[in-house]
C-alpha cells in the first residue's frame, strides 16, 4: 500500500497576531497570515497550486488565490465540521502534492469571533437535524453540548475538576511563556479556576477556549521540495480524518458509546500508517476548545487506558517535563481559539526547535483536531 | 426561530421526524422502529442502519426513563433561556431502550418553567417519567417528571 509517510513536508508557518479585536477583515487577515507562510518557507505565492480549507471559513480560495497572486490552481478542497477538520486541510494537500496532482498547497484559517458573532445564535440554520432535537431544550451551545458528555464522563470514571484544572493551568502556563498568546503574563490560580463563574456546569469560564481575532497558515511541499526551503523540513508523518460509527456531531449521545469520539476512529488510522506508537510523541498539541476534550482526546490517541485521561492529567504530566507536554504555544484555551490551526504552527514550532516553551530535542509532534465533531489528525516528525 | 410568546425555540419539523412531534401532540413517547428488522432508532431517518429497510412504524415506550446526564447553563444565553437561567437539560435514556436517549428538561410539571426543579435534586440515574407541553410554535415537546 502507498503511504503518505513523511513524503511531503510543511515548510513554512505565518501568523497575525491575535487580540479580541484586530483591525482589518477576514479576508485581509489571511492573506497577510498566507503570504508570512510563504515567505517563511520562501515560496514564491505565484507557485501556489493548491489551496485547503475547512467549514465555517468565510474567506474563499477563489478570493484569496487572486488577492496574493497564486498562479493557475490545480487542488482545492474544504474539509467539513469546523474545527474537526483543521489537520485535515494538511492531510488533503499531503495526498494531493504525493500524487502530483499540484506542487504548492496552502492550508489557513481566518477568524474575526473575538469581536464577531458568535455561529450558535443563528437559530434558524441550525435547528433542522440535529438542531430540532437539542436545541429547544436550551442546549444551545458548544459548552452546553460537551458540558453534557463532561458530566457523564465524570459520572462514569471518577474525573474531577481538578483534572480539567490541570488541563487549563498547563495551557495557560504555555501562554505565560508565549509573548503572542492572549494569556500571555496572565497567570491562573486552582483558586481562580475553582471560583470561576459557569458556563454551563459543570463546566466554567476556564473550561472554555479564548474567541478571537487573528488567522494563521501554513505551506505544504514534497519532502524533497522542501529540503531546499529556508528551515528544516517538518515531515507529515501520517494524518488520519475520524467520523465513527452512529456518530452525531457535538451531540454525540445516539452512538452505543458516546464517550469514545471520534478521536478514537482518527488515532486507529493514524497510527496504522505510522511508524510510531504514542509512547514515542514527544509533544502534544490536542485540540482544547473546552478541557474535557483532552481527556477524552488521551485515550482516544491511546497514551492512557479508557478512563484513565483525568488521573494522566495529574503530577504535572501536560507540563513541560512531564510525560506529555501540552499545548504548548497555550492551546485555544490560552494562546487563541482560532479554530485549531494555531495547533498546527506550534507543532511545527517545536520541530523547528523554536517554540517559546520549547521540548528538549522535540521529534515527534501529535496534533489533532475538535474532538466531538468529525476530526482530524496529523502526526509530524522533525 | 424564537417563538415570541414562549421565547424557546421551535423545532424545525423535517419529513423523518413529523411523526415523533405529530405523537407527542397526542401525549404520546414513540421512537421510530424498523418495520424489517425491528431495530429502534433515534434521531429518525429514513432507513435502517441494521438492515437498511426503508419501512418503519413508531413504536410506544412507557415514558419511563433514567437521567444519562444534565448541564446547567449559565448566561449568555438567548433571551428567551437567559431568563430562566440556571436550568437544566438533561439527556433521559430510555427504560425500555437504554440506547435511546433524548434530550429534554426535568421540570415541576409539566407546563412548568425549565428551572423549576432544585438542581440539587438532579442526578446522573435518576428515574423520570415523560410529561408532554405545548412550547414553542405551538410544538408539543416531552418534558421529564422526576420519580418519587
Amino acid at each position: 500500500m502507498a503511504t503518505l509517510k513523511d513524503s511531503t513536508a510543511i515548510a513554512g508557518i505565518g501568523q497575525t497576531a491575535f487580540a479580541k479585536h484586530l483591525p482589518g477583515s477576514e479576508k485581509t487577515l489571511a492573506c497577510r497570515a498566507i503570504l508570512a507562510a510563504l515567505d517563511d518557507a520562501g515560496v514564491s505565492p505565484a507557485e501556489v497550486d493548491a489551496f485547503a480549507s475547512y467549514t465555517m471559513e468565510e474567506t474563499d480560495e477563489v478570493e484569496i488565490a487572486k488577492a496574493i497572486g497564486a498562479g493557475d490552481v490545480t487542488f482545492f478542497s474544504k474539509a467539513g465540521y469546523g474545527g474537526g477538520g483543521s489537520c485535515a486541510t494538511v492531510a488533503h494537500l499531503a495526498a494531493a502534492i504525493a500524487t502530483g496532482q499540484a506542487g504548492v498547497g496552502v492550508a489557513w484559517r481566518s477568524r474575526k469571533r473575538g469581536s464577531g458573532p458568535r455561529p450558535w445564535k443563528n437559530t434558524s440554520v441550525q435547528l433542522p437535524t440535529p438542531g430540532q432535537w437539542t436545541r429547544p431544550f436550551g442546549l444551545l451551545r458548544p459548552a452546553d453540548e460537551i458540558g453534557m458528555l463532561t458530566r457523564r464522563y465524570m459520572h462514569e470514571y471518577g474525573a474531577t475538576r481538578d483534572h480539567l484544572f490541570n488541563v487549563a493551568l498547563a495551557c495557560r502556563n504555555r501562554a505565560n511563556q508565549n509573548p503572542a498568546a492572549i494569556m500571555y503574563e496572565r497567570p491562573l490560580t486552582r483558586e481562580m479556576y475553582m471560583t470561576a463563574r459557569w458556563i454551563s456546569e459543570p463546566l466554567c469560564l476556564f473550561d472554555n477556549c479564548l474567541e478571537t481575532d487573528g488567522a494563521l497558515a501554513c505551506v505544504v511541499v514534497s519532502a524533497e521540495r522542501a529540503r531546499d526551503c529556508r528551515h528544516r523540513p517538518v515531515y507529515i508523518h501520517s494524518v488520519a480524518q475520524g467520523l465513527p460509527a452512529q456518530h452525531h456531531g457535538m451531540v454525540n449521545y445516539w452512538n452505543d458509546d458516546p464517550l469514545t469520539g471520534p478521536a478514537w476512529t482518527a488515532a486507529r488510522q493514524l497510527w496504522k500508517t505510522a511508524d510510531l506508537a504514542p509512547q514515542d510523541v514527544d509533544v502534544a498539541q490536542i485540540y482544547d476548545a473546552f478541557t474535557p476534550l483532552i481527556p477524552l482526546s488521551l485515550e482516544g490517541y491511546g497514551f492512557c487506558g479508557r478512563g484513565e485521561g483525568g488521573p494522566f492529567t495529574e503530577g504535572g504530566a501536560l507540563e513541560i517535563g512531564g510525560r506529555l507536554p501540552l499545548n504548548t504555544g497555550g492551546g485555544g484555551l490560552s494562546e487563541a481559539y482560532v479554530h485549531g490551526f494555531n495547533l498546527i504552527n506550534e507543532g511545527v514550532k517545536q520541530l523547528r526547535g523554536v517554540s517559546t516553551a520549547q521540548v528538549p530535542d522535540a521529534s515527534t509532534c501529535l496534533v489533532t483536531a475538535g474532538e466531538g465533531v468529525p476530526t482530524s489528525a496529523l502526526l509530524l516528525r522533525g | 426561530m424564537t417563538d415570541s410568546d414562549t421565547g424557546y425555540l421551535t423545532p424545525v419539523i423535517d419529513e423523518d421526524g413529523a411523526p415523533f412531534w405529530e405523537y407527542a401532540a397526542r401525549g404520546q413517547l414513540r421512537v421510530q422502529a424498523c418495520a424489517s428488522c425491528d431495530e429502534l432508532r433515534f434521531p429518525p431517518r429514513p432507513c435502517c442502519p441494521r438492515c437498511q429497510s426503508f419501512d418503519s412504524t413508531w413504536r410506544r415506550m412507557s415514558g419511563r426513563g433514567r437521567i444519562w446526564s444534565y448541564v446547567l447553563p449559565h448566561p449568555p444565553l438567548l433571551p428567551g433561556y437567559a431568563e430562566q437561567a440556571p436550568y437544566n437539560a438533561v439527556v433521559v435514556e430510555l427504560a425500555d431502550a437504554p440506547h435511546i436517549r433524548l434530550v429534554g428538561n426535568v421540570v415541576a410539571s409539566a407546563d412548568a418553567p425549565l428551572n423549576s426543579v432544585d438542581p440539587e435534586r438532579l442526578r446522573v440515574g435518576a428515574p423520570v417519567r415523560v410529561a408532554f407541553t405545548v412550547a414553542g410554535g405551538g410544538v408539543t415537546v416531552p418534558r421529564w417528571l422526576l420519580e418519587r
